[in-house]
């Protein structure tokens, strides 16, 4: 049913897995910083004590290679402080992390253990601390306990609770309505054990996610604290202290805040690729999935394949009168699978033809090519495509194509842009390509609505996508059509994501507003009934290539050819008993 | 036809103005109960280790521990709203006065920065987005994504403390200190935005690689209008309003950044008093500042969801899209 044929992957499932069983170079690096900080952290306070906090006459010096990043007031070695002070900054992050991972998960698990109304209080109530500044709330906690490490680690390990008790609970929502936890509930087996059994094990991955990036943001924070004096004191210090030690020398001293500047930016982003890596492992993107170039254009064919096209040409015949005239189209995906194997048809003015066959034929793909919209990921190439006298394969004045030529879509809910009025969308290119004015543009859209009968025409255009149906709202993007007097048509299988008792009212208004406007349709149907009804000619095509071209006569007295037209027609037949029961 | 007439504004103002209302008495409440919860003896916290007994029984008439718990709260409350925060234990300045002097300094750095978040993250990840659509610009890809990685691991303070360095120590173009004159902003706001920044054009990229992809986009590349015109008026209303139910956070994280940048550069706003408060355990100070802080944080996350609901006004029915 998709307008786009899908693009086949072209990887081997088993190179994909091996892929993306292995680090990615972001968490590799992420690891391996945050292991090489885990030494310094466990060696430096034993190697470099002396060197960090002992006091000497060397005050106040520039980088040497003796003190490779000076010495403060105090003679006390720079580089050594920094590295000394790694233990004490991971020590209370990692336990500020624990804090709000810990109470998190069991807060956003328990909360499954209430009633619904007491489950959804809390959760509103969460909501709005998960919103609440994390470091306002920590200044609360540091105003209670007073300034220190030990209430600036309490105060950031509340504050980033919320946060996971958001993810836990959202994240158990739906495992605990899946079928295994209903069977275990069925079974009568507790819901602490359900808990811990079946939604701990899934949330696996995304807690790992959210730690790594908490633990970032916990540095930030407690570091932050520490800066500002609410947390670590003299003497001790960690990457914070260091960095507000160093802070009012920068004039005299700039090299004082590079230590604890670039101790803190590593730890970071070693958390953060550690954050970001297992997210990219735990959620592959897509984009491997197609490789080479994507160009979605529309090329002229090279000579060999033009002096064919010029064949065809011969043939055809009766060239420059017709609504729209497709020599030769191919279109091939990059990796050279070709989707639609050189076309070629003529739509004359006011003849409606129709394009059947099933999905993945080329039907769409064709269609889209004639208006000129070749889709991402194919590239197509032609002859001749010539839209309502428009040179597609050249230069093109865009806004003379957007009014000549209307395109209806299939599913008129995903085509509408449910972000923006009727009116805006429906009247575009009357306003940008023809200049018309958003007032006259609104009248005229009413008026078009209202030869449509589409109720209250007037304030219609003033609603949003989501508040019409379906029917409503292809009705409404056939009024768009009429409103540019649009030469061609081209419609996409325009009812077949409606109710079936609009359907009909639908093809309907569509056959007489082409009728009125004696536009040419290319109409897109998978229904050969429908097909039948509505066109003077209809094109089959089956793998990319038109195999049978018939008559409307021709297909209502069955007099089809090819084996796949036939089978087509058993089809639409077995689908429709109800019209052999009227025939008979 | 019930769509046209029912009108959904009211009930979802009401909604808002009622959960409003519930944070704010929650704040209230919080902010009355940070001298209660003093483990031990508030007042001999607060007067010190060294005091006399009397020094410490003045401490607790001066923080109103000696009266009954609903006379404090009740004092409190209508201190609140008639604007009369209590005088600050240091300098017997009104808090109200200080807060008042010292609101407008946090207020126009907090706003430049989300100004700047805003523009530069809607821009810089819609580019991002269109430019490796479909594959494009692989190695655009993975730039961004350390790019912003980096960037979200450094902290305010030496984004700060590196600005300063750069543009007041070596190059002299820019003022280190103080909020004197308009180019004082120029650093703090940098520095305050620079990971809101990422994290939000992280967001709006990953926002807009959907949007894009769309059957509406086709709609609109199939009218034939500018890839500006494509992306500012179809585009943006659809990440708008995902973009700003996630970034109420990031916004909300940023008023954080603003009162620990104040102590970076000097600036004469709530930042630095309130530290210096909690420092000086100066409680009518300490809770003052807290609660102006925490109501404007408050009221941005529901100026947020009005906006948000004024952008896709399907909102007004079920809530947050994405919540």
């Amino acid at each position: 049913m998709s307008a786009i044929p899908p693009i086949q992957p072209e990887e081997v499932p088993a190179a994909a897995a091996r892929r993306s069983r292995r680090p990615g170079p972001m968490l590799a690096i992420g690891l391996a910083l945050m292991g090489s900080l885990v030494l310094v952290a466990v060696l430096a306070p034993v190697l470099l004590d002396a060197d960090a906090v002992g006091l000497t006459d060397d005050r106040r010096q520039g980088a040497s290679g003796e003190h490779l990043l000076g010495t403060d007031e105090f003679g006390r070695d720079l580089f050594a402080r920094a590295l000394v002070a790694t233990r004490l900054t991971l020590v209370l992050t990692v336990s500020a992390t624990a804090i709000s991972v810990v109470l998190g998960v069991a807060v956003g698990l328990l909360v499954w253990m209430l009633s619904p109304r007491v489950r959804n209080l809390v959760l509103t109530a969460n909501a709005v601390a998960v919103a609440f500044p994390a470091l306002v709330m920590a200044l609360v906690i540091a105003a209670i306990l007073g300034p220190g490490a030990m209430s600036a680690t309490l105060a950031v390990g509340i504050a980033g609770i919320p946060a996971f008790v958001r993810l836990s609970a959202t994240m158990a929502a739906p495992i605990m309505v899946r079928d295994y936890v209903s069977t275990a509930k069925l079974l009568n087996v507790p819901r602490p054990v359900i808990l811990v059994r079946h939604v701990l094990p899934n949330l696996g991955e995304a807690l790992l996610v959210l730690s790594a990036n908490s633990f970032a943001v916990t540095l930030t924070e407690l570091s932050g604290l520490s800066f500002i004096g609410l947390g670590v004191q003299n003497p001790d210090y960690d990457f914070g202290r260091l960095l507000a030690d160093g802070l009012p020398n920068t004039y005299t001293q700039p090299i004082q805040i590079v230590g604890p500047s670039v101790m803190l930016v590593l730890t970071g982003v070693a958390a953060m690729f550690i954050g970001d890596g297992l997210a990219a492992r735990s959620n592959p993107r897509l984009r491997r999935l197609v490789r080479g170039r994507r160009s979605g254009m529309l090329h002229r064919a090279d000579e060999l394949s033009q002096e064919m096209a010029a064949a065809h040409r011969e043939q055809g015949g009766a060239a420059g009168a017709a609504a729209l005239r497709v020599r030769g189209l191919k279109v091939a995906t990059a990796q050279g699978r070709e989707l639609v194997r050189g076309v070629s048809f003529d739509v004359a003015p006011g003849e409606i033809l129709g394009l059947v066959g099933e999905s993945g034929s080329g039907k769409s793909l064709t269609a889209m090519s004639a208006a000129g919209l070749v889709p991402d990921g194919v590239d197509a190439t032609a002859a001749e495509v010539t839209t309502v006298g428009h040179d597609l394969l050249g230069p093109v004045r865009s806004g003379d194509l957007a009014r000549d030529v209307a395109l209806i879509y299939q599913d008129p809910v995903s085509t509408f842009n449910p972000a923006l009025r009727l009116e805006n969308q429906l009247t575009e290119v009357a306003r940008v390509h023809q200049g018309m004015n958003r007032r006259a543009a609104r009248r005229a859209l009413a008026a078009e609505f209202r030869r449509l009968h589409i109720s209250e025409p007037d304030s219609r255009g003033r609603q949003h996508p989501h508040e019409l149906s379906g029917g409503m709202l292809q009705r409404a993007m056939i009024a768009s059509a009429l409103l540019t007097d649009a030469k061609l048509i081209i419609a996409d299988e325009p009812t077949t994501a409606l109710d079936v008792t609009v359907q009909a009212e639908v093809l309907r208004q569509f056959v007489a507003a082409s009728g009125s406007l004696g536009a040419a349709v290319l109409f897109i149907s998978h229904d050969l009934g429908v097909v039948e009804a509505l066109c003077d000619r209809v094109l089959v095509m089956k793998e990319g290539e038109v195999v049978e071209e018939l008559t409307r006569e021709q297909l209502a007295r069955g007099e089809v050819k090819h084996p796949y037209t036939r089978s087509l027609l058993a089809a639409a037949q077995y689908m429709e008993p109800s019209a052999e029961e009227a025939n008979e | 036809m019930n769509a046209i007439t029912t009108r959904p504004w009211p009930a979802f103002l009401l909604r808002k103005a009622a959960e409003l209302l519930l944070a704010m008495v929650a704040l209230v409440v919080i902010t009355f109960a940070i001298a209660h919860l003093i483990p031990g003896d508030a007042a001999r916290v607060v007067a010190g280790v060294d005091a006399t007994a009397e020094q410490v029984e003045d401490t607790r008439a001066r923080l109103g521990l000696d009266r009954p718990l609903a006379a404090q709260f009740w004092d409190y409350l209508s201190g609140v709203l008639t604007a009369d925060l209590g005088e600050s234990f240091r300098t017997g300045q009104p808090v109200s006065e200080v807060i008042a002097n010292r609101l407008p300094f946090t207020a126009s750095i907090a706003l430049f920065g989300i100004a700047l978040t805003l523009g530069v993250s809607l821009a810089l990840g819609l580019a991002v987005a269109g430019l490796t659509r479909g594959n494009r610009n692989p190695w655009l890809d993975s730039a961004f994504g350390w790019a912003t990685g980096v960037v979200l691991a450094l902290p305010v303070y030496v984004i700060g403390a590196v600005l300063i360095v750069v543009f007041a120590v070596n190059w002299g173009v820019l003022p280190a200190a103080g909020a004197d004159s308009l180019y004082s902003y120029v650093l703090p706001t940098i520095a305050i935005a620079l990971g809101p920044i990422a994290s939000m054009s992280r967001l709006v990229r990953r926002e807009a690689a959907v949007v894009l992809e769309q059957d509406y986009m086709r709609t609109a590349r199939g009218r034939r209008i500018s890839t500006f015109r494509q992306y500012a008026k179809h585009a943006v209303p659809n990440l708008l309003a995902s973009t700003l139910t996630l970034s109420g956070l990031i916004l909300a994280g940023m008023i954080g950044g603003a009162i620990i940048i104040e102590s970076v550069f000097a600036w004469p706003g709530l930042g630095r008093a309130v530290v210096d408060s909690i420092i000086e355990r100066d409680y009518p100070m300490t809770r003052g500042i807290i609660l102006t802080v925490g109501a404007v944080a408050v009221a941005l996350n529901t100026a947020i969801d009005i906006i948000l609901a004024l952008v896709d006004p399907r909102t007004l029915r079920a809530g947050k899209v994405l919540a």
